[in-house]
């Protein structure tokens, strides 16, 4: 064990253990999880060659195995709850990528949600088995995140009682969907359902790509690898055109929405309930802006205990760059931000189950709320953890660009989620639309409940809006509760500004869709506002439900941390809005660098808490024992290029000095 | 808009000889030349001419192309990389080319600087600043020619920017006259130098020397580390290829390990310093004279690399040209886009005042030194950070398409990034601008008698400028004045930077170590040079405006750009110009009424302020970045080339089969 780190972790005034129970949700939880990932970790089947020394192909190859393994393994450890293996075995455990993923994250979920008795009971079993291998091609080359615009079509013949499906175009060629491009035999494919020469909008298809036993594709469909990626190097994101490819009418799914044989269009009760898997997906995708930004801070911050640099006083030894004050202010406030998204995570994975237990039983009443939120938090934890990991690695300095810190993967592998599952700018102006509805309900005087219950509160709601100033600025800024206040008013004034604007914009331009653009700015910081609001809310809540003094102690300093820090990027809101005055912002500043030093000697337990397992973070920088610089030079001399002293290209270099 | 029969591209279309329509629109009412700005950027009408003509050239050449740039393996890039370099002399040579000359300038910037060796033109330099006369006779014509090739070796597995922390030795023996370079730890191994794994001959080795027993600091030295015969690694040297990176596949960045290596006295540099043969040590220079060459690479770095890199990715690249409508999508991109401009007015000035320092540093006159020291460091660390920032938006305001290599523009995005990190880790070079800056301030404190108080060197001579209090807009409109907002940020920068004296000299009162304190305030230190630089580069884009007084067309629509890039740091910034008062509320909220209002003057110019840049469809290698804008037809075209559709797929045969059979054999 590195020398540094021991003493960090000497030094720490908590156990780690019981903070990664809390993170777990409850002890049995911490052990649940250890002993999956323990069965795979330590199974011999899953280990393989360093995937960063392999080339694309490779890495795909490693990866098709390895999904082929694991699905053995499923059966093996019965773990069949597609829960279980959405929250456990894709990626809490492992940081890897596959492709039949799809088949379990998207195209089961799709099947159970849209699928009548029967069509589940035919497909469910066999794709589970992975006697078919299903992925999800929703994304069009020329059309993402706003679904009415997909031009794939699927035309009723009730002749032969068969849908036919068509690319019309070059953009209407589905593009992106993982394991599409070589792995998958099925799909489920998001077409605009016409029949009785009328478009009804989007439905979902199952439709066979490949043929059972040749896997070659079959006539009427071209499907192929769209290349190479930033990421995602183990996965066969794909193409899919379809020529007049004909479809049996079962292979609709009609659990809400149907086309009897004769054609006849039959509408589902509530067009909402198709969003359930998107609202879950990027409920869980919440969750893992925790992970990846966790998985960062970790890397870095002890890679800053074991890394000695500079001088703060000449002649002494090189101090830990983890005691510069600048490194300090890199990497905390994103350590804190770790910790705030992973109960934001937790929230909304509470939430989403209880909300589908309500749908489940006809009670949609929380479903809009539900979905505003998830698309704000997915695009606000999303952005702030994509330049949370990039920081981390720059704090790394030029080891951080090396594949052997890990860093470069997890941030290729992360960055999509900006703009997969939604595009994050859309998303925001969703959490913006339900702002908006709700600021106009309370003035029309009903009131509002939930996250957005503060707009009851509006000033202009109960005195005259000049007065706004008169805001209480009694702000503490110890008191994690006074702050969660700070951020509240801050949102409702941004939610107010950008609902007036809205309105002036309305009344010049007459036209809403042009309103809405010329305000969308104003819109995008007022869903911005509310979720930190949200982030903050959920922190302090979550503080103080802890019993244990130590545990709460240090995660009352991150809250405030992540709090302070928030408000100090922002002050020019919270000066503008006099929620704060300017002595305020300059305590603020002064409070977070005492923070600094304060958080400083549990930095290394706080990160050991995660509980990353060195495989999983794949590493040299950011090793639980910290042995660095060994383990760095073992790993270059393992590069490809190194396999001869004299490189063959050295011919190119012998000709250059003779012909010059 | 989005989904509309225009964004729906019929596969029949004969595109690749037509202009995509919504491309064509945008270029259809011009409100400047696009000619003249181009022009502009190249300094003069000759140069546009010389560049195209240089890029002509190298675009026939089948032996340059960047085509297959994203389906190589790393080893195929590199050596792809050295064939270009090998083929770009070889045209220089015929075609009279010379060595530092605008077309060989031309030529990389068209293969986008995808070529090899390009450390050995460091080295080169270095031994020019850093050798004497006689050295660069004896090296520089061997440089030339390509008979040896040479790595810059500064960084160490454990040590990096923080040049004293270095721990290789060259230790002196006077019997022998020779140098003995070291590497006494594993953290003293070199390592990240760029040409070292697989090519150099020569390196030039950072080390502290120690001779007659007293240690003097770093000191630059030539050891020979490969075979000139057979390339094999020389006796007591380590070599080898650090592996995987996120970028830089096509440079061979090394790692070397030195025992007891010897070379002769006469291969330590020693314009500034040097050892007698008995080991008596000599200094010529300031301790500083030995960054001379870091702070040249820092500003070639500048031009050569980072700009273009932000330029080339603002393209009209958006696969649906009209997503430009959106007030979101215009906040993504205008304001990389102006500080495209800006940065390349910046890089102009900073290159100037190095060319115009430069000589008389050379002639041991060091008054401008610390200057230029400070301004090529900082404006580095800004630079980088921006536009790593700038390109990153750019990729992601590309949607989903932004994360497909063939964009382009996720290979800009980890080149670009590499810079925040190379040549200087960005917050120590805040930081040593930080110290220049205290250091300047407390000079105008001084009594005005005193000996000391020299005129303040004129990127910090608005510290003494006369203070006004409050902003006086009032209305939107007077937030475009470009002497309005210069003084707004000199406020800002004046009064962050005294705060920052402010901090430190409290705590030097209440007793705190001088070293501690500095640390202690470090965070403040950063935040008050950032806003200094930006009154800087804010400066610098205003001052360039005036010059274009007699191409109004081109001012205008450059000026849009120059108060975007203003009002666009005010408003991320608005608490430091709130917090004492300098800008009401009100006046923050007219501010933004400005700053929003600009959005859509820009638009209209915005296609074409991008064809101005004026990259060829070749050099930017991107599938959504093409003049012709037909994003998606060669976003097809290209995928259908990638190796994983064209070379079979062998884990279908080895593991799905046998997963799908398996199964039903047990079904």
């Amino acid at each position: 064990m590195n020398q540094d780190l021991q003493k960090e972790r000497a030094g720490a005034s908590f156990k780690p253990e019981l903070l990664t129970n809390v993170l777990d949700g409850s002890p049995e939880n911490t052990r649940r999880r250890r002993e999956i990932e323990n069965l795979i970790l330590k199974d011999p089947d899953f280990q393989h060659e360093n995937l960063n020394f392999l080339s694309r192909s490779q890495r795909y190859e490693v990866a098709v195995k390895r999904s082929a393994t694991m699905v053995e393994k499923m059966r093996k450890f019965g773990i069949a709850d597609p829960d279980e293996i959405m929250w456990f075995k894709k990626l809490h455990m492992v940081n890897f990528v596959e492709p039949v993923g799809l088949n379990y994250s998207m195209f089961i979920p799709t099947l159970l949600n849209q699928g009548t008795t029967a069509q589940q009971e035919k497909w469910l079993h066999s794709s589970k088995g992975l006697e078919i291998i299903g992925t999800y091609a929703q994304t069009e080359m020329g059309h993402g995140t706003h679904l009415r615009g997909l031009e794939t079509a699927a035309t009723y013949d009730p002749e032969t009682q068969e849908f036919i499906l068509n690319s019309p175009t070059v953009t209407s060629i589905k593009w992106w969907p993982g394991g599409l491009g070589k792995t998958s035999n099925h799909a489920i494919v998001l077409a605009q359902l016409i029949t009785q020469g009328k478009c009804y909008g989007l439905h979902a298809f199952i439709v066979p790509i490949r043929e059972l036993g040749t896997h070659k594709p079959l006539p009427g469909i071209t499907v192929g690898d769209i290349g190479p990626k930033f990421g995602y190097d183990e996965m066969d994101n794909g193409y899919l055109k379809m020529d007049n490819y004909c479809i049996p009418r079962e292979n609709m799914l009609m659990k809400h929405a149907q086309v009897k044989p004769d054609g006849t269009y039959v509408k589902p009760l509530s067009n909402k309930l198709t969003y359930g898997t998107m609202v879950f997906i990027r409920s869980f995708l919440v969750g893992e802006s925790a992970r990846c930004l966790s998985k960062a801070c970790t890397i870095a911050i002890r890679y800053s205990a074991v890394r000695h640099q500079s001088e703060i006083k000449p002649g002494e030894p090189e101090p830990q760059i983890l005691d510069y004050q600048t490194q300090q202010y890199k990497l905390f406030p994103l350590l804190a931000t770790a910790y705030a998204f992973q109960f934001v995570g937790a929230y909304m994975k509470e939430t989403y189950h209880r909300i589908n237990e309500d749908i489940g039983h006809g009670d949609l009443s929380e479903l809009p709320e539900l979905h505003a939120l998830t698309a704000g938090l997915k695009a606000f934890t999303s952005w702030t953890a994509n330049a949370g990991i990039e920081a981390c690695r720059m704090a790394c300095g030029g080891h951080g660009y090396s594949h052997c810190s890990g860093l470069p993967n997890i941030y290729v592998n992360f960055t999509p989620t900006c703009t997969f599952e939604g595009e994050n700018t859309v998303m925001m102006l969703q959490t913006a639309r339900f702002l908006m509805k709700s600021y106009d309900q309370v003035h029309s005087g009903k009131l509002v409940c939930g996250m957005v219950s503060y707009l009851n509160d509006l000033p202009s709601q109960r005195i005259q809006p000049q007065q706004v100033a008169v805001w209480p600025t009694a702000v503490d800024i110890n008191s994690p509760d006074s702050l969660t206040e700070a951020y509240k008013l801050r949102a409702a004034r941004l939610v107010e500004i950008a609902a007036k604007n809205l309105q002036t914009e309305v009344i010049r331009r007459k036209s809403k869709e042009v309103a809405w653009n010329l305000t969308s700015i104003d819109l995008v910081r007022a869903s911005e506002a509310h979720c930190h609001y949200v982030a903050v809310k959920l922190f302090t809540e979550k503080v103080l439900q802890i019993q244990e003094k130590s545990i709460q102690a240090v995660l009352r300093r991150l809250c405030l941390l992540y709090s302070l820090y928030g408000i100090s990027q922002n002050a020019g809101d919270f000066l503008q809005g006099s929620i704060m005055t300017e002595s305020q912002i300059t305590q603020v500043n002064e409070r977070i660098k005492e923070l600094l030093t304060a958080i400083r000697p549990d930095a290394v337990a706080l990160v050991d808490a995660f509980d990353f397992q060195d495989v999983t973070l794949g590493s040299v920088l950011g090793r639980y024992d910290g042995n660095v610089y060994e383990n760095m030079f073992e790993w270059a001399k393992k590069s490809p290029l190194n396999k001869a002293e004299v490189h063959e290209s050295y011919k190119h270099l012998k000709s250059l000095h003779s012909k010059l | 808009m989005v989904g509309s029969p225009v964004h729906r591209v019929s596969a029949e279309d004969a595109w690749s000889r037509s202009m995509h329509p919504d491309i064509e629109s945008e270029r259809h009412s011009q409100s400047f030349n696009v000619e003249e700005l181009t022009n502009i950027l190249d300094g003069g009408a000759q140069n546009t001419a010389l560049r195209r003509k240089v890029e002509s050239i190298i675009h026939s050449e089948p032996e340059l192309s960047l085509k297959d740039n994203y389906f190589m393996t790393q080893n195929e890039r590199y050596e792809a990389a050295i064939k270009k370099k090998f083929h770009i002399l070889m045209l220089a040579q015929r075609l009279g080319w010379s060595e530092g000359s605008r077309e060989l300038q031309y030529a990389s910037r068209s293969v986008s600087g995808d070529l090899g060796f390009a450390i050995h033109h460091i080295f080169q330099k270095t031994i020019r600043s850093l050798g004497s006369e006689e050295q660069i006779a004896k090296w520089d014509p061997l440089c030339s020619k390509f008979q040896i090739l040479g790595t810059y070796a500064q960084t160490e597995m454990g040590h990096g920017t923080y040049l004293q922390g270095l721990e290789t030795e060259a230790t002196y023996d006077a019997a022998s006259q020779e140098f003995v370079v070291h590497s006494p730890t594993m953290t003293a191994i070199k390592w990240w130098p760029g040409d070292l794994g697989r090519s150099a001959t020569h390196a030039l080795v950072q080390a502290q020397l120690i001779c007659s027993g007293a240690r003097q600091g770093m000191h630059a030295f030539i050891v020979p580390i490969r075979s000139l015969d057979d390339h094999s690694p020389l006796p007591g040297i380590t070599i080898g290829d650090i592996g995987p990176k996120m970028d830089f596949d096509h440079t061979d960045n090394g790692f070397l390990k030195l025992d007891h290596v010897r070379i002769p006295r006469e291969n330590m540099l020693n314009r500034f310093a040097q050892v007698l043969p008995d080991g008596t040590y000599v200094k010529l220079g300031v301790p500083k004279s030995n960054y001379l060459s870091m702070v040249a690479v820092r500003v070639d770095m500048l031009l050569g690399e980072v700009l273009p890199l932000l330029q080339s990715r603002l393209r009209p690249s958006d696969p649906e040209a009209k997503v430009l409508d959106y007030q979101t999508q215009q906040q993504k991109l205008f304001p990389p886009l102006a500080m495209a401009y800006a940065f390349h007015f910046v890089a102009n000035n900073l290159l100037e005042f190095f060319r115009h320092s430069y000589s008389s540093i050379l002639d041991g006159d060091f008054a401008l030194l610390p200057e230029l020291h400070a301004l090529s460091a900082g404006l580095k660390a800004k630079l980088s950070d921006f536009c790593t920032q700038g390109v990153e938006q750019c990729r992601r305001a590309c949607g989903g398409h932004g994360y497909s290599k063939l964009s382009g523009l996720p290979s800009l995005l980890t080149r670009v990034t590499a810079s925040c990190t190379y040549e200087g880790e960005n917050t120590v070079l805040y930081l040593q601008t930080a110290r220049f800056l205290i250091k300047s301030y407390l000079n105008t404190q001084k009594s005005p008698g005193s000996a000391s108080k020299g005129s303040l060197p004129q990127s910090v001579a608005y510290l003494t400028a006369p203070e006004v209090a409050r902003c006086p807009a009032r209305t939107a409109a007077d937030f475009l004045h470009p002497e309005l907002y210069t003084k707004a940020w000199a406020h800002v920068a004046v009064r962050l930077i005294k705060d920052s004296v402010h901090h430190l000299q409290t705590l030097r009162q209440a007793g705190a170590d001088e070293h501690d304190a500095w640390n202690q305030t470090t965070v403040i230190h950063v935040q008050a040079t950032k806003a200094h630089l930006y009154y800087v580069t804010v400066k610098i884009f205003t001052e360039a405006l005036e010059k274009l007084e007699s191409q109004p067309a081109i001012q205008q629509v450059l000026k849009r750009l120059c108060d975007l890039y203003a009002l666009h740091g005010i408003l991320t910034n608005a608490g430091d110009f709130l917090h004492d008062g300098f800008l009401s509320g009100a006046q923050t909220d007219m501010a933004r009424k400005a700053y929003l209002d600009l959005l859509p003057l820009i638009r209209k110019d915005a296609i074409l302020l991008t064809d101005a840049f004026d990259f060829t469809d070749q050099c930017l290698n991107s599938a959504l970045g093409c003049y012709d804008g037909h994003a998606y037809e060669r976003l097809f075209q290209w995928a259908q080339k990638s190796p994983t559709n064209t070379e079979g797929n062998p884990a279908y045969e080895k593991y799905i089969r046998p997963l799908l059979q398996g199964r039903r054999a047990r079904l």
